[in-house]
Formats: C-alpha cells, structure tokens, sequence
C-alpha cells in the first residue's frame, strides 16, 4: 500500500496544481499578515481562506484527480492489489499532497506571524477541512461515471456546505424563533464540517462576544476539553464516512 | 501673613503633642486588649497595638482617637461579630488585619463599619473573610485608603459588598483592592466624591455598582474579571476618566452597564475583551471622548431609548461588532471616532475619511434579534448579508453613522 | 484453471452477460471470438475483477474472483486498448509495475528486447502511438511470467512484424503449458495459434469447441471458413 501511495503522490506532485496552490496559499497568507495593520484583520481573511478556498481547491482538485486518473486506476485494478487497498491509497495520496500544500502555503507563514491559539486552530480546521473535502470529493466521483457531472456535482456540494445550509439554518432560526434553538444548534452544526469548523476559531477569535447568552451554550459546550473532543471527532467522522461509502461504491464499481 | 500662618501652625501642632499621648496596646503592657487601651485613652490619643491576634467581640471606637496596627495585628470576628465598629468623628484606624466578621441576612455586619460620623480616616488594613468589608453610613468627608479586601464566598446571599456606601458625602475611596466581594464597591445615595486608582477584580457581582450617586467621580480604577462587570444606575453628574475594565464576560456582563444616567462624562477609559464595553439604556446628554475600545464582543451597545449622547475621538479596535441597537431612532452623535473595520478613503489626506463609516452591521441585528444566529457569524452568508446591508442599508439605522471617521487610531 | 458458472451482468437495461458458463485449463490455448459487443471483453473484464458480475461465480486457479485479489498475481493482461498515466514514461510504468507485483519469478522481458522497448523508456504514455502502446500492453502482460495470460485484441493495432513477434511469443507461452484467452476479430491470425474456440452471442456462449473438432464438423480447414460455416447455419 505504501508503495501505491508513493506513486500516486509523485503523480500529484508531478501535477503544477498542488504546487501552484501551495504557493498561492503562500502568497495570500503572506500577503495578508504582511499588509493588515491588525492580526484580528489578518486572522479573519485566513479565516476565509480556510473556510471558503481551502474546500473548494480540495474538492475540485481531488474530482477532477480521481477522473482523470481512471487509466491509472483501471491498471492498478487489474494488478494483484486489493481495490479497496488502490482506494485509500488514492484518498490517502491525494489527502497528503493537498494538506502538504496548505501546511507550506498557509501554515508555515502563520506559524511564524500568528503562533496563537487563534492561528493554531485555523491550522487544525485547515488541516481537517482539507481532508474532509477530499473524502467528500472522491464520494462524488464514484458516483457519477461522467466526468463534467461529477465535477459539477461536487461544486455543488461546495456550495450546500459554505452557503445554502447557513441560509437554510437562518431561515429555521427566523420560522422558529419563538423557541429555545441554543442546544439544538449545536447539533445542527454538526451537520456542516464547514460551520464546525468556524465555531472552533470563533471561540478563540470572537471570545467575548460568544460569551453572550447563545454564545455561553457554545462555550459551555465547544470551549471544554469534552466538547473539542467532540467536535474533532464529528470533523474525523466527516472524513471517515463519505470515504467509506465511496470505498463500498467503489468496490462494487465497474470500470 | 505667611510668616504668621507657619507660626500659627506650629503652635497648634505643637500643643497637639502637648496634649496628646501614645498609649500602647499588647500583650507586654498594661493594655492587653484594644478595647482597654481605648478605655484609657484620652481624645485625640494615639494607640499603637502591637502584633498578635485580638477577640474583641465587636470593638467599639468612641472616641476621636488614632489607632495604628504594628505588623498587621488581627482582629478577630470568630464570624459573630462586627469586628470595629466606629462612632466617633475624626478617627485613623490604619493597619490592622481584620478577618471572619459576621455573616447575617438580617444585619449588615462588616469588618469596619462607620455610623454616622465625619473626618474619619481608614487606611493600610488587611481585610479577610469579612461579610462586608468597609461600611460607610451618614457619613461625611471620610478618607478610605490603601485597604485591601479580600472574600472567599461563592453565593451572592452570603457575601457583603467590599467597600459599601450608603447615604454618605464628600468621601474618597482610593487605591483599594477589592476581590471576592459581591460588589466591589458599592455606592448608593454618596454625593461628590471620588474613586481613584481602586483595583476591582473577580467580585461575585459588580466591580463597582452605582446608584442614586450624584455629582461623584471615579478615576484610574481597574475593573476586571467581574461576574457583571461595573453598573451605574439612576445618576446625574457623574464623571468617569480614565478607568480600565477589562475581560468581563457574560451575557449580562458589561463593562459598564448605564442606566438612566444624564449629564455625565465618559473620557479615557479602556475598555478591553467584555462581551459588551457599554450598556447604554435610558441615557441622555452623555459626553464619550478618548476612550478606547478593544476586542470588546460590542463595543457599544445603545438601546434606543438613549439621547443625545456625543461619541467623538474614541478607537474601535478589534472589536466583534462595533456597535449594537435595538431600535432604528437615533438622537445620538457619532463624530471622528477611529473605527478598524473602516473600508473607506480619504482622497483629500486630511486622515479623516471622505464617506461616512456605518458601525452597526446587519448581522449584529440580526443578532439581536435572535441570539442563537450567532453561530452563524462570520459565515459566508452572514459576510454577504453584511456587505449588501451596506450598500443599500434596510435594516441597520440609517442615521447611525459616523460622517468622519478617523483614517488613523487616536493615540490614548 | 479459469472456471466461470452463471455468470450474469447488465449494464443498466442492457443484458451484457446472460448466464455464461465456462470451464478451461493450462495448455490450452483459446480464442474468445464473436461479433461486436457481444460481451467478450466484458467478460474478460470480470475475470481480471475489473467488472463485478450481478450473479454468478468466476474461479480463476480455484480461488474466487470475488473474494480474492491475490490471484491476479498469476495473471497477465493486454488491455484492448490500453489505457496507462498519461504523465509517466514507458520505463517508469513497467518500474512501477514490477515494484507493486513484486514477482519472485524471473522477470520475463523478451519481449521488451523484441520490440525494443528499450529505446523508448523515456517516452511518456500520452505521446505514444496506438501501435507502440500495444507493444507496451503486450509486453505488461508477458512480463511476469503469469501462468494466465488474457490477450483482448492483441494484434489490433500491431505492424506485421510486431505481430508476428507476438505470435510466436503466444505459441511459446502455449508449449510451456500455460494457459491462453485470446480475443480477436482477425481470425486468419488464429489459425496457427489456438487449441480450442468460444463463440459468443448476445452475452451467451453459443459454442465451446477444440479447434479440431470444428473443423472436423464444419468441413473446413480454415477457421474462419468454420466460423462462417456456423454462423450460416446457427443452431437454434
């Protein structure tokens, strides 16, 4: 297995992408801790980065990857390796070039301008996102057989995470806001790695803030040890099950 | 004259000596108790006590009389008693460690009380444990200096208020330190009188709570880590300068939480990681110049029921929302405040903004409205609610609005 | 050593494979014939566990395609077209190959040498023609010495030289004992080369005979006059 992954890394790494965007990372990271005047300024363009950016190049990267490595895939297939083996090799491959990537392009500047709690947060969601949005790419592809579907498929799924599921949770807010939504919303946020993600930077960035009466619920919740726990283990659930589903439907796959 | 006036003065000191004299309070002299030694004292004694620890019930300090601690010697309250008690004019109380007073529900027992004197003096003393700490009542021009409070209570019903006054005037409360009280330092009916370079921290309920309290002035004051912060109430005339108050958390923890104050001055305060600067509720003809707000969840937050206030010069820094509101009335001025989040320009460099900045966003409304929305904050949607709010404002007030902003922080 | 029961699979509404049954063993040397799309490379395809079939069970040297992986380490495949990353070379696509298979057999690369490969190591997949892949192809496929070799194709594509290169290497692979699937349109190529002939139809296989006996039956001497000889006369 160690040997497939090393293939498909140097395949990724022999692709200008993953280069391209470590040094895009870079430049924006760079640029932005060098040119904001305030680290909160800079922290909240990161925040962004690491929010918006960071799914949408992992997603689209990792589809457009599993398609267009269909010849590579139909060899390894027919060689004596375990399909489930070539699989996670892939996800594993694709995972570490990408997180690589974002570890130099954003990690290695933040460290050295914001070594806070806030900057390492930022890191660990980057990090997590990064892999979740890899896991979720590959469910995608083996969905669907054609390649533009798939990809647009995926896109879509980018933007149910980072747009249409806040809007559709500000909507249930307003048509039930005669209610206690405090508790529930911290299930609901478990339904989106993207939101989860956010709320574990907002509690180190927006402390004050959160400490509001919603925000004490997250805080009581989110700020202890259990709930970080927690909440990193529905971000590694987010990993694990699209990439299971995606491994079962690749099993059964015909190529 | 000059020359007459230093004689005269001499004189009178002298004679002081003259008449007065030093008892001495311990364990190797006549006086074995504090309660004796007063006893035989004469006004305007002094009595040094020497170190050790005392059970004197509830001392009772009838005479205008000095009574200095050496070493901090205790007096004990064995939770039973007011430990000093004083009711005489004109008495210095300094150095004493004063612990365990009291603890009732129907009396406000406290480890130094002064009933309705004037010119009193207390200064330099340790006090532990106590129900309340210092107790001013009907009292005028008295001086409470350089103490330091500290109590262990975990329920607001059990603990007194540090520095309590009530009904008083013309005192000075000055460089105290005050912890683990329900109220810090509690005013309520005291007239000109200042708060100076007092430190106020992890109190059960208030740093400083403020109420009916004309014409006073607290100055250089650190509040911090308090379970509500600081609140002043039903006030006129009150000057606040150059406080701190810092990092204090909570949903209705404020800063300092305003309530139906008129004619007041807000100047060169730090306000620093609460989760709201300033409450304003009810508040008219406030002047907020040179203060400083930084990382503050909010750093305003003004009901509408506020008037005529004047924010002019102040920094927002860091701040998550800036200013929150509940109405869409504004009678208020905001005017050349530095503000962080400001995208303006200034094409004319004279470093104040050429379009005015608007500091309450919509999500903070939003917010407002519906709390739990919070999770939301800084999600893509929220950020581009926020950016269309901006360009055609609808929700947020439209006349809340800084016409020009600073391009540059203001030094404080 | 190849043994196949029942084997079913549809591609949506389409019935690819209806129940195909076959049973073959080493020494033989067979030619997988039949129209276009009648399920050859399809079932070619569920062999090597590339196509999963709906029902039914394929064994290859008694293990269970399904089940097992391990067994392709005994088999060696030329694709119909063959299909590699397009960003490695030549060179470094057998390397990989070798590295993953990690044959203790002797590598076998006479065919490498035959078609001097060689030469071309340092070509990368994208730039090569149809021809020279399927000389990789065919060298893939022999280069481990599987003791299955499944040809889909072989000579499509192929100069004559190249071609004839690839039969002998076939005929030799058949004296030493291995066992050989060989699908291919051409069938005047085949004459020389196999044993026994499958002739498939609408997924079903409608004919399972030694070359011989074909003949035998049909009269002819050339096979590609037996065939047509069947298919006139299709039994029904």
């Amino acid at each position: 297995m160690i040997k497939i992954i090393k293939y498909i890394l140097l395949d990724i790494l022999r692709n200008k992408m993953v280069l391209g965007y470590a040094v895009f990372l870079f430049a924006i990271t760079f640029t932005v801790f060098s040119l904001e005047d305030s680290t909160l300024k800079g922290l909240l363009s990161m925040l962004n980065l690491v929010l918006f950016i960071v799914p949408l190049v992992s997603v689209i990267f990792s589809t457009i990857y599993v398609y267009n490595s269909s010849e590579f895939i139909e060899l390894l297939v027919s060689q004596p390796l375990k399909r489930s083996r070539i699989w996670l090799s892939i996800f594993v491959g694709l995972a570490g070039a990408l997180s690589l990537a974002f570890f130099a392009g954003a990690g290695l500047p933040m460290l050295f301008y914001e070594p806070s709690p806030t900057g390492l947060m930022l890191l660990l969601m980057g990090f997590l996102i990064s892999v979740i949005f890899v896991a979720i790419a590959m469910l995608a592809a083996v969905h669907t057989r054609d390649k533009a579907k798939g990809i647009g498929f995926a896109i879509l799924l980018w933007i149910y995470f980072s747009l249409l599921f806040d809007g559709l949770v500000l909507f249930l807010l307003f048509q039930f806001a005669d209610y206690p939504l405090e508790k529930a919303m911290i299930g609901i946020s478990a339904l989106n790695p993207i939101d989860l993600g956010r709320i574990l930077v907002l509690l180190k960035m927006d402390v004050s803030a959160l400490m509001g009466y919603t925000g004490a619920v997250f805080k009581e919740f989110y700020g202890t040890d259990k709930g970080l726990i927690v909440s990193l283990s529905v971000m590694v659930l987010w990993i694990a099950l699209p990439l299971l589903y995606s491994l079962k439907k690749f099993n059964r796959k015909d190529l | 004259m000059k020359t007459i006036a230093i004689l005269l003065l001499c004189i009178a000191s002298i004679s002081n000596i003259a008449i007065s004299r030093t008892v001495m309070v311990g364990a190797s002299h006549i006086d074995k108790t504090i309660r004796s030694g007063i006893i035989n004292a004469n006004t305007h004694d002094t009595l040094l006590v020497e170190t050790g620890i005392y059970h004197e019930h509830n001392l009772v300090i009838d005479k205008p009389i000095v009574i200095i601690g050496i070493d901090h010697p205790i007096i004990e309250g064995e939770h039973k008693y007011e430990n000093v008690s004083i009711k005489a004019d004109s008495v210095t109380f300094s150095g004493f460690s004063i612990r365990n007073s009291g603890i009732s529900s129907i009396v406000d027992y406290a480890g130094i009380k002064i009933h309705n004197r004037h010119h009193v003096t207390i200064v330099n003393n340790i006090l532990e444990d106590c129900f309340f700490g210092i107790y001013s009542q009907y009292s005028v021009n008295c001086i409470i200096k350089n103490n330091k409070l500290t109590a262990h209570q975990e329920l607001e019903q059990q603990s007194g208020n540090g520095i309590h006054c009530w009904k008083s005037d013309s005192l000075q409360i000055i460089g105290n330190t005050i912890t683990g009280h329900r109220d810090g330092i509690y005013f309520e009916f005291v007239t000109n009188s200042i708060i100076w370079r007092n430190i106020s921290f992890g109190n059960i309920r208030y740093g400083l709570h403020f109420m009916f309290s004309n014409s006073d002035t607290y100055a250089a004051n650190v509040f911090e880590k308090n379970g509500a912060g600081v609140a002043v109430m039903f006030s006129k005339k009150v000057k606040m300068y150059h406080n701190y108050f810092i990092e204090n958390w909570g949903d209705a923890s404020y800063g300092i939480l305003l309530k139906e104050i008129s004619d007041s001055y807000i100047d060169g305060n730090y306000f620093v990681r609460n989760t709201s600067g300033i409450f304003l509720e009810g508040v008219s003809r406030v002047e907020m110049y040179n203060n400083d707000f930084t990382e503050n969840g909010w750093g305003l937050k003004i009901q509408a029921s506020c008037m005529e206030i004047v924010l002019k010069y102040n920094n927002f820094r860091g701040n998550t929302f800036d200013v929150g509101t509940n109405g869409s009335l504004v009678l208020n001025t905001f005017e050349n405040n530095y503000w962080d989040k400001y995208e303006g320009y200034d094409l004319n460099k004279d470093k104040i903004g050429d379009i005015p900045y608007r500091p309450v966003s919509m999500f903070s409304m939003v917010v407002e409205k519906n709390p739990p929305a919070m999770m939301l904050f800084r999600s893509l949607i929220t950020t581009l609610m926020d950016r269309s709010e901006k360009v055609i404002p609808s929700l947020t007030p439209e006349q809340l609005k800084d016409n020009h902003p600073l391009m540059k922080p203001l030094r404080l | 050593m190849i043994s196949a029961y029942k084997v079913n699979k549809s591609f949506g509404k389409l019935k690819v494979l209806n129940d195909v049954s076959f049973t073959c063993n080493s020494g033989q040397c067979i030619a997988l014939i039949g129209p276009n799309g009648c399920g050859k490379t399809t079932f070619i395809k569920c062999v090597l566990g590339m196509v999963v079939p709906d029902a039914g069970t394929i064994t290859v040297m008694g293990k269970d395609v399904a089940s097992g992986w391990q067994y392709r380490s005994e088999v060696g495949y030329m694709p119909q077209v063959g299909r590699y990353p397009e960003n490695m070379q030549i060179g470094q696509v057998i390397e990989m190959l070798t590295d993953i298979r990690q044959s203790h057999k002797t590598i076998d690369d006479d065919l490498i040498s035959a078609f001097a490969l060689k030469a071309l190591y340092h070509k990368r997949m994208r730039t090569l023609s149809g021809g020279t892949m399927q000389k990789v192809s065919a060298a893939i496929a022999f280069l481990f010495g599987a003791s299955v070799l499944i040809l889909d194709e072989p000579t499509a594509g192929l100069d004559p030289v190249a071609s004839e290169i690839l039969k002998e290497k076939v005929l030799a692979e058949k004296e030493r004992g291995k066992l050989i699937l060989i699908t291919s349109h051409i069938l005047s190529e085949l004459d020389e080369l196999i044993s026994d002939i499958v002739y498939m139809q609408d997924g079903s296989i409608l004919l399972y005979k030694t070359l011989y006996a074909l003949k035998e039956e049909t009269g002819e001497t050339k096979l590609s006059r037996a065939i047509a000889h069947i298919m006139t006369n299709k039994p029904s």
